[in-house]
């Protein structure tokens, strides 16, 4: 493979405690690619993601970043390793009492040396980037949940940090604010050249964003499919991927496992 | 001239007063700053005719780079300096693009939401206290009407939700109410011994720890401990839930949030209270107790017989109405503060606290009634 392993995840047995929800899961993201982590409900998705960034240790197994273990590395190149990625939570994650201008410069305020009108006006950009141009000084309580996403990426990628981490950016919203999510992830990808690690269940974000897909399973309690999600669709081994990819609901003795 | 500023940027002084700002590499969160410094240093110092901005060997540009653009065009154009730039490739043009330089100003911000004056800020707040007052009355109604309903229908009390109320209120508050009582006989005997002692008095520290303790002290103490423990905890559970649509959820599922929320937490606290500070009073003359025969010389018998002298049922039966009075306060400004929560994680911070001091100052504020009340009756 010629492209350049940004994240390495190897034999991760994930879970909270001693219950693991994943066995054995191993894949690479690239940089520069859009790499979408799905499955149905309930199935590890964001659990995955927080093994990721290093906010839960794993039960066994590692995830190194820029070649250094997220979880067992030193201290000092955790802390860079969190300078170079930004997160989006599912619900923002904004801090409530600060207004959407102070929440996104929040990160720039702590890590440049830039004066205050600088910031403003790169506070001001970025915020006009996510659409959110003229709602500088409101609370996070005064917005939709859809701003909330947009102003929580704003601040993620306040730094333009090299990866960006999303946990499902458009669930919840309608099909218009969700597509214009996506295109911004695209955008943002493109011209940027940012790493995307999306983890989601929506299927129209995954056919227009992604190259590369894992499915996670939770019978299986690991990655049933990686892949292009257009050929996963049509030419996948498992039935359970192509059910997924083409909306067919599961008949309740055949959820997993039966091929063909 | 030329002059290396950092690896990634050069200044060169063409003829004519025409200077050259070469960029090279990547211009980004790492580097913007320090060339927005010198930059900024070279044009004050000797000011151009023309700035140039030569983008040809940039390998990254982003928002930082176009803040850098920005600046230095500004700073430019202070100097009378004219600003341009050379050497924008498709991909440098697509980022300039996506954050809409140099076309839009983003120098004036949005503007800040106007304070509001002085009248105005007087009639905010008089409107607010009036809004306060309106809830406070809708909700003595809403909690009176609850408490009929609950004495016509017994049966419809929460008992599951009030006992369990009943043990954090209560049992759980045991040990840190006991242990305070005791400390507070011990001080007080202490104390009083010190004077005591100078006119051969030391059997009416027995007195004083008693009287000051069931008339005064012991429904204070207990109540003030209760408002920080359970007044708190009242506040901040109703505000989480109202800020998380729980409230509403119980709301529009036709349950009666009153008697669903409110009603076991007043029970709780109305039941369980007065017993607590019988036990803080317990304590507190076991205190007084310990310092007597320790120190004073008296015998435990003495001490209580004493204590017993000096004690009437009415000191007694009247701490215990005020304890369940202070207890009907707590509950009742935790719920009502919990409710009045609107906005985010603050919200919940913002009610706690005001259930707690609402709590005390009401505490404080009754008992002093009641003992101006106790001075003209009793």
């Amino acid at each position: 493979m010629t492209e350049h392993a940004l994240i390495k995840v190897k034999d991760l047995f994930a879970g909270y405690g001693e219950q693991a929800i994943l066995e054995n899961v191993s894949f690479e993201v690239y940089a520069g690619e859009i790499f979408i982590i799905l499955g149905g409900s309930g199935c590890g998705k964001s659990t995955l993601l927080k093994h990721m960034i290093g906010l839960i240790p794993p039960i066994s197994g590692s995830v190194t970043a820029y070649g250094v273990d997220v979880i067992q590395g030193d201290q000092g190149s955790y802390r860079k390793f969190l300078r170079n990625i930004g997160v989006l939570y599912q619900s923002g994650g904004l801090l409530s009492s600060m207004t959407l201008a102070e929440n996104v410069a929040l990160p720039i305020e702590e890590y440049t040396e830039l004066r205050k009108e600088e910031i403003e006006y790169l506070v001001a950009m970025k915020l006009e980037l996510v659409d959110l141009k003229g709602f500088e000084h409101h609370l996070p309580s005064e917005i939709s949940g859809g701003m909330k996403k947009r102003a929580g990426l704003a601040r993620a990628m306040a730094l333009n940090p090299e990866i960006l981490f999303f946990d499902e950016p458009t669930a919840g919203l309608d099909p218009i604010t969700s597509a214009e999510i996506d295109e911004l992830i695209l955008k943002i990808n493109r011209s940027l050249g940012t790493t995307m690690v999306i983890v989601t269940h929506e299927l129209q974000s995954i056919f227009h964003l992604a190259k590369r897909v894992i499915m996670l399973d939770k019978t299986a309690k690991g990655i049933i499919a990686e892949g292009d999600p257009h050929y996963l669709r049509d030419h996948s081994g498992n039935r359970t991927v192509r059910n997924f990819f083409n909306r067919i609901p599961m008949s309740g003795q055949t959820r997993y496992g039966s091929k063909g | 001239m030329s002059d290396k500023i950092s690896e990634c940027c050069r200044l060169e002084d063409v003829a004519d007063g025409e200077r050259r700002i070469r960029f090279k590499g990547k211009l980004d969160v790492k580097n913007a700053p320090a060339i927005i410094r010198a930059v900024f240093a070279s044009i004050e110092k000797h000011p151009p005719l023309r700035v140039i901005a030569d983008l040809s060997d940039i390998s990254y540009l982003d928002d930082f780079g176009v803040l850098a653009l920005d600046r230095i065009r500004k700073v430019a154009a202070g100097k009378g300096a004219s600003f341009a730039m050379e050497g924008v490739g498709p991909k440098a043009a697509e980022i300039l693009a996506l954050f809409n330089f140099p076309d839009s100003d983003k120098s004036q911000p949005a503007a800040k939401r106007p304070e509001p004056g002085l009248l105005v800020g007087i009639g905010k707040a008089t409107i607010d206290q009036l809004l306060d007052l309106r809830f406070q009355v809708a909700f003595v109604g809403s909690v009176l009407l609850c408490c009929f309903h609950l004495i016509i229908h017994p049966r419809s009390i929460r008992i599951g939700d009030t006992v369990k109320s009943m043990k954090k209120t209560g049992v759980d508050a045991l040990p840190i109410v006991s242990l305070i009582g005791f400390l507070l006989g011990l001080i007080m005997a202490f104390m009083s011994s010190v004077q005591l002692r100078q006119f051969g008095a030391n059997i009416y520290v027995a007195s004083l720890v008693a009287l000051a303790m069931v008339r005064e002290l012991g429904p204070i103490i207990t109540a003030i401990i209760v408002a920080g423990r359970s007044g708190s905890a009242f506040a901040s559970e109703i505000a989480a839930m109202k800020i998380a649509e729980e409230v509403d959820a119980l709301y529009t599922m036709g349950f009666d949030v009153t008697r669903f929320l409110v009603a076991p937490k007043i029970i709780a606290a109305v039941l369980m209270v007065p017993l607590l500070s019988i036990f803080a009073n317990l304590f507190a003359i076991l205190g007084g107790l310990t310092v007597g025969v320790l120190m004073l010389d008296l015998t435990a018998g003495a001490y209580m017989d004493q204590t017993f002298k000096s004690l009437t049922p009415f000191d007694f039966w009247f701490g215990l109405f005020k304890t369940a009075f202070f207890a009907l306060v707590i509950a009742w400004m935790g719920c009502l503060r919990g409710f009045q929560a609107r906005g985010g994680a603050e919200a919940v911070g913002r009610a706690t606290t005001s259930a707690v001091v609402s709590s005390i100052f009401l505490i404080i504020l009754w008992d002093s009634i009641f003992a101006v009340l106790l001075q003209y009756w009793g």
